[in-house]
């Protein structure tokens, strides 16, 4: 097969990260709301319905807190769901069983059960959607002790990733995300996971870090080739993991370049920017050329018309508006 | 009088009864000596449903309890001092003391534990009986809950679903009149649980839930029904808490006129009634009831010595 042939989607990716898990172990099921033949609401099952059955598919009626909670209860017998959240909005409705039960019952059970399940969901904004099916909570998960948090940024990562937190034995949630489904990119065919816990370096550079996750990360990576020939040269930390967070990289990247921008899709407060500022300022102050920054959506709820929506959301504008200013500090 | 039961089956059910009235009564006597921390939620009055379910069940019928759940432990046979040290927050109790009444689990006895959020368990007990049915397993899940959890969603989507998929769960709703202070008359719009069943195209029964033999004679005819693979059903037993909501409740919502009434129900004077009828001697039932009592004074005293744990056992294992 050449290369060109394995640049596929996103979602394609995740996809074949499904169907390979599916098909190496038997205590792998999908549960979700029309994740059948129809193939979920961004495609992403497509194909399996037909491959595996309704016995390995689950589809559900429109009730997310007790399908999530069915998944705690199987994954307690020793099944690995993986469950799909359609819009991560829709997690609001879940939020129980994913903060009471999954990630509690190790922990408070005295380690009598793991729960090894996986909660995928597609989060942020699209164009349009609107209030109620656009939102990035990132920052709302990495608030809930004893579950893993990760938003993988391309087809590769999603795909290596994914596998992983199948195999993991905690419940772990991949933010997946709605403006990554379609962009492409070279995924291998054969089987490999990667570490759940780990930063990566998207692209490295000498002046700033620009540090991200999920949908940003491609941005971030534009924003470094447009400021190139203004011979400004940007570092791309892609956080992979929100929770644990990689400490080690972004402390390793932060006193190789001392001025960090935190670039994310999720409202400025409270979130994953920034508890990332926190720590650097709590174990790299004396690094620091100048103040961390951050480029996040307002915290507002997403409009639906795409002339306000880009008011909200994080711009590439924004982040060059930001080096601008953490060059002149 | 019941056939299915023999006499000293009866008198063995009686016992575990009366040892879960006994524990409840230590715990009530460890609360104000300050040795138990939090709160917790007696079963007093409701025992009968606790062991006549139970005892209906095979040991490896997986049960998923609620925050009400000493009744469930006990009559699953658990050992009476780890649950008791695991009230006392001791790393001798069944969690090492992290969970408490209210989520007490021990996977050895098919027990998934006690849940602390209303209506929390449904859904696991229903997601334990997806994994049953996956892996071909002839054991059913059991899902303990109260008239009150039956108004959350978590009711309604699990019964759904369960039904959809013909699910081998077993749902008993232990209908005691009241959700905290709130009386099913002002809470359930149907008036009783069982009545909901058949919108989700399940079977539902209501039972009288003081008499333990008939709590027992019904759940076995539905885990066989269910063991067959002929769907979920709801099983409703109405019954009545003789104690508080939990510690600090001065029951302002119900007069003691009623509870007197209530009273006259208890599931124990009824047992022993029945005991004596069959021509077993009331040397017989006091023997078993002293036994009972003298089981958890001991298990007591061995959860009182045992060791709490400390900080590393606090801050760990949060991750597999
Ligand atoms: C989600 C949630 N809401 C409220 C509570 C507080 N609470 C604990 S038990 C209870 C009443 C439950 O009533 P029922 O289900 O009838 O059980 P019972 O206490 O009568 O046994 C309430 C309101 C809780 N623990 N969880
Ligand atoms: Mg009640």
């Amino acid at each position: 097969m050449t290369d060109d042939e394995r640049t596929i989607y996103y979602s394609k990716a995740v996809n074949e990260a499904l169907d390979d898990e599916l098909a190496r172990d038997d205590s792998v099921i999908l549960i979700g709301e029309d994740i059948g033949c129809y193939g979920g609401s961004f495609g992403v099952t497509k194909g399996l319905y037909d491959k595996y059955g309704a016995e390995r598919l689950w589809e559900t009626p429109i009730s997310e807190n007790s399908f999530v909670g069915i998944a705690v209860g199987a994954a307690m017998m020793g099944l690995r769901p993986v469950v799909e959240i359609m819009f991560m909005d829709f997690l609001a409705l879940a939020l129980d069983q994913l903060l009471n039960s999954a990630g509690k019952l190790h922990y408070m059970y005295g380690g009598q059960v793991t729960v090894p399940m996986v909660l995928r969901t597609p989060g942020g904004a699209k164009g349009g959607y609107g209030p109620s099916h656009s939102q990035m909570l990132s920052n709302l998960l990495v608030g809930i002790p004893g579950i893993k948090v990760v938003a993988p940024s391309t087809p590769a990562q999603v795909k290596g990733i994914l596998k992983a937190a199948i195999r993991d034995p905690n419940p772990v949630v991949v933010i997946e995300n709605k403006r990554l489904y379609p962009q492409r990119g070279y995924v291998p065919a054969e089987d490999y996971v990667l570490a759940l816990d780990k930063a990566v370096i998207a692209a490295a550079g000498q002046d700033i870090t620009l540090i991200s996750y999920s949908s940003m990360t491609p941005v971030c990576l534009a924003v470094k080739e447009a400021l190139k020939p203004v011979g400004i040269d940007l570092e791309v930390l892609d956080l992979v993991s929100l929770q644990p967070l990689d400490k080690e990289s972004i402390f390793a990247s932060v006193r190789k370049t001392g001025r960090v921008i935190i670039v994310e899709e999720a409202c400025l407060t409270g979130g994953v920017g920034a508890e990332v500022s926190a720590l650097i300022s709590e174990h790299c102050l004396d690094a620091l050329e100048a103040p961390v920054m951050r480029v996040a959506a307002a915290d507002m709820p997403i409009p639906s018309a795409l002339a306000l929506e880009k008011f909200v959301l994080p711009q590439a504008e924004d982040i060059v508006a930001a080096v601008k200013r953490i060059r002149e500090y | 009088m019941n056939d299915l039961i023999s006499s000293s089956d009866l008198l063995h059910m009686y016992q575990r009864m009366v040892s879960i009235r006994a524990f409840e009564e230590t715990l009530s006597g460890l609360f104000s000596k300050g040795l138990l921390g939090g709160t917790s939620h007696f079963c007093i009055g409701q025992e009968s449903c606790a062991v006549g379910v139970i005892s209906a069940a095979r040991e490896s019928d997986w049960l998923v309890s609620n925050h009400r759940g000493h009744g469930h432990l006990l009559a699953r046979g658990l050992d009476i001092a780890r649950v008791m040290g695991e009230l006392m927050g001791k790393l001798s109790g069944y969690c090492g003391g992290r969970g408490g009444s209210q989520h007490l689990c021990a996977m050895d006895r098919c027990f998934l534990g006690t849940n602390g959020i209303t209506g929390g368990g449904i859904p696991i007990a229903t997601g334990a009986a997806l994994a049953l049915k996956y892996r071909k397993s002839d054991n059913v899940a059991i899902a303990f809950f109260g008239d009150g959890a039956s108004n959350q969603g978590t009711f309604h989507e699990s019964l759904n679903m369960a039904s959809l998929w013909k699910l081998p769960v077993l749902f008993v709703c232990e209908n005691n009149l009241y959700g905290m202070s709130n009386p099913v008359s002002k809470s359930c719009a149907s008036g009783t649980i069982a009545v909901r069943a058949p919108a989700y195209a399940m079977h539902g029964e209501t039972h009288d839930g003081f008499d333990v033999e008939l709590v027992h004679e019904v759940t076995s005819a539905a885990l066989a029904r269910v063991r067959a693979g002929q769907g979920p059903e709801l099983l409703e037993l109405i019954t009545y808490r003789q104690c508080g909501h939990s510690k600090n409740d001065a029951r302002v919502y119900r007069s003691r006129e009623e509870e007197a009434h209530m009273a006259e129900r208890d599931c124990l004077l009824l047992t022993a009634k029945s005991l004596r009828q069959r021509g077993v001697s009331q040397e017989d039932i006091d023997a078993a009831a002293e036994a009972a009592r003298q089981d958890v004074a001991a298990a007591a005293e061995a959860a009182l010595a045992a060791p709490a744990g400390g900080r590393e056992h606090a801050l760990d294992g949060l991750f597999a």
